[in-house]
């Protein structure tokens, strides 16, 4: 994207604050995306942390330090990936990223915007789901918070990728199914909320190599020990590389 | 420079799996003149309209916007083009006047608000979300969001379909006034009435090339030909009443149209020959052709 301001146009930095906004408060404003993204994460902590829905060891620490971290991922997941894959597929059919991208704020700024967007409610998500941890006996300190950022921003990264591979390249429909199935089935089996060393067999290997796996581990890392695993991070990276590529090239306009 | 044209299309050819879609299109527009480009469904006239709005790359030829290149001076021109998609691209989930004032904030000295607003009547929709207007009222939207930056050139394509005949009105008002402020505006259209009374400058197009161009008047002009039409009963050899010049066609039985030099001598030689043979003429009209003869005449009557 070009950073000179055309005449006409309104500085970069409006145009992407602008979409951020409009990005954000599209999310933020729509029943089902708030269901998804806040709701939900709120409700499976809860449940996971307040009844005993999963018999699983939580290495003597307390359910809600054992549970967070993951739940946090989980958030991170729901945004990034399955409310923007959504959103944006719906966009595509309908000719918004079209017509949009025939304003000043065109391509770069669109995605820019979308990105930021995605990182404005991912925001939110964190204070609504920390608050309510805190408010269930949750402490973190300072060094697990900070490194949880760079890990969420990470998998935010690549879970953002891959939305947009989906969205640019699937009917809006099947975007529809695929975005939610694949939720559903990386929550469960894909090392987010269950660690990946409590998966049987196969699972837990695999699950290490998946964004969420390495997401989820970063989380409970940084949380739990102070520390960023570096096979989550290269994990992370590599995914975000493979996916932005892959949508760059394959993402279709029309 | 201001005689240089808006839009200047040469040789255009867009292919879609190897069918050509647009096939070696000329086009020119200019400033302060409304150019319609008419032609039946799947004639190109969609996709020659994306590649000038940079949304598509063309295979062959060149387009220049504003006597720039649409892909590669895509930043310059943006602020300075509108576009009106057909299929509107509006977000679903937002209030009307929320859309609007969004986009105005992608430009430096947008237009203003209220005054757009007043204008294309949006006011009594501006707090309905765009998923429950009427499909009017999406297209009076995208018409706003497509010139509420000051472009110095607009593309609307089909802007008229599914408005009601006070909103198309308002439409049209809109694009003369646009026109006077010197704007070069593009429309597309299969309406007849939409090209005769706004265009300056008409394009017909067909099969992905104009087959013909100019103001309505040299279209529908041919000289001094008139056509006459005739409701009477069906199978009259009236090729034989009237002699040789003339081309007579039974479009439907019983309606018939003669072209060419009708005039007096030719109105009376046949009804005089109807009275012979007591035909009762029940309609008979002389008149110039309408745009819609020409188009017909051109682009063939078949359905497609």
């Amino acid at each position: 994207m070009t950073t000179t301001t055309h005449a006409g146009a309104a500085p970069t930095w409006r145009r992407v604050l602008a979409q951020t906004d409009f990005e954000a408060r599209a999310i933020l404003r729509n029943g089902e995306q708030l269901l998804v993204t806040i709701i939900v994460p709120v409700l499976v902590l809860i449940g996971l942390t307040q009844v005993d829905v999963l018999d699983i060891d939580t290495d003597g620490m307390s359910a809600i330090d054992f549970f967070t971290p993951g739940v946090l991922a989980l958030a991170v997941m729901t945004s990034s990936f399955t409310s923007q894959a959504i959103a944006s597929a719906f966009d595509r059919r309908n000719g918004v990223l079209r017509l949009l991208s025939t304003t000043p704020l065109g391509r770069g700024g669109l995605l820019i915007g979308k990105i930021a967007g995605v990182l404005v409610v991912g925001t939110v998500q964190v204070l609504v789901i920390g608050l309510t941890a805190v408010l269930l006996g949750w402490r973190p300190d300072a060094l697990g918070v900070l490194l949880a950022i760079v890990a969420m921003l990470l998998g935010a990264a690549a879970f953002t990728s891959l939305a947009l591979l989906v969205a640019g390249t699937l009917r809006a429909e099947a975007v529809l199914a695929v975005a939610n199935l694949a939720l559903l089935l990386l929550a469960l089996g894909g090392g987010v909320i269950v660690p990946a060393d409590r998966l049987p067999g196969p699972l837990e290997h695999l699950a290490l190599l998946l964004p969420s796996g390495a997401l989820g581990e970063a989380m409970r890392q940084a949380f739990q020990h102070g520390s960023l695993p570096a096979w989550s991070v290269v994990v992370l990276v590599g995914w975000t590389a493979a996916l932005g590529w892959g949508a760059a090239r394959l993402f279709r306009w029309h | 420079m201001p005689d240089s044209p808006a839009l200047e299309i040469s040789g255009l050819v867009k292919r879609y799996g190897g069918r050509a879609v647009v096939d070696g299109l000329d086009l020119v527009a200019r400033p302060g003149e409304v150019t319609a480009v008419l032609g039946p469904n799947g004639a190109g006239k969609t996709t020659t309209i994306e590649c000038c709005e940079g949304l598509r790359q063309a295979d062959e030829g060149t387009v220049r916007v504003l006597g720039r290149d649409p892909l590669v001076d895509a930043a310059e021109l943006r602020p300075r083009v509108g576009v009106m998609l057909q299929d509107g691209g509006l977000p679903t989930g937002i209030r009307a006047q929320d859309m609007l004032a969004h986009v105005a904030r992608m430009y430096a000295d947008p237009r203003d608000l209220g005054e757009l607003t007043e204008r294309l009547g949006l006011g009594s929709f501006g707090r309905t979300t765009v998923r429950r207007l009427s499909g009017g009222q999406r297209q009076r939207l995208a018409l706003a969001a497509a010139i509420v930056g000051r472009p110095e050139l607009v593309f609307l394509d089909e802007p008229s379909a599914g408005m009601d005949p006070q909103s198309r009105h308002a439409v049209w008002d809109l694009v003369r006034e646009l026109r006077d402020e010197g704007v070069a505006v593009v429309l597309t259209t299969h309406l007849m009435d939409e090209a005769e009374d706004l265009a300056d400058h008409v394009a017909v197009i067909d099969q992905g090339r104009v087959i013909a161009q100019g103001s309505v008047r040299d279209l529908v002009s041919d000289g001094d030909d008139h056509t006459l039409r005739l409701d009477a009963s069906p199978g009259l050899d009236l090729g034989a009443a009237l002699g040789d010049g003339l081309a007579v066609t039974e479009p439907s039985p019983g309606s018939y149209v003669v072209v060419g030099a009708v005039g007096p001598t030719t109105v009376a030689a046949l009804t005089a020959w109807l009275a012979e043979r007591d035909v009762l003429a029940t309609r008979l009209t002389v008149g110039r052709r309408t745009l819609e003869d020409v188009f017909l005449d051109l682009t063939g009557r078949q359905l497609r």
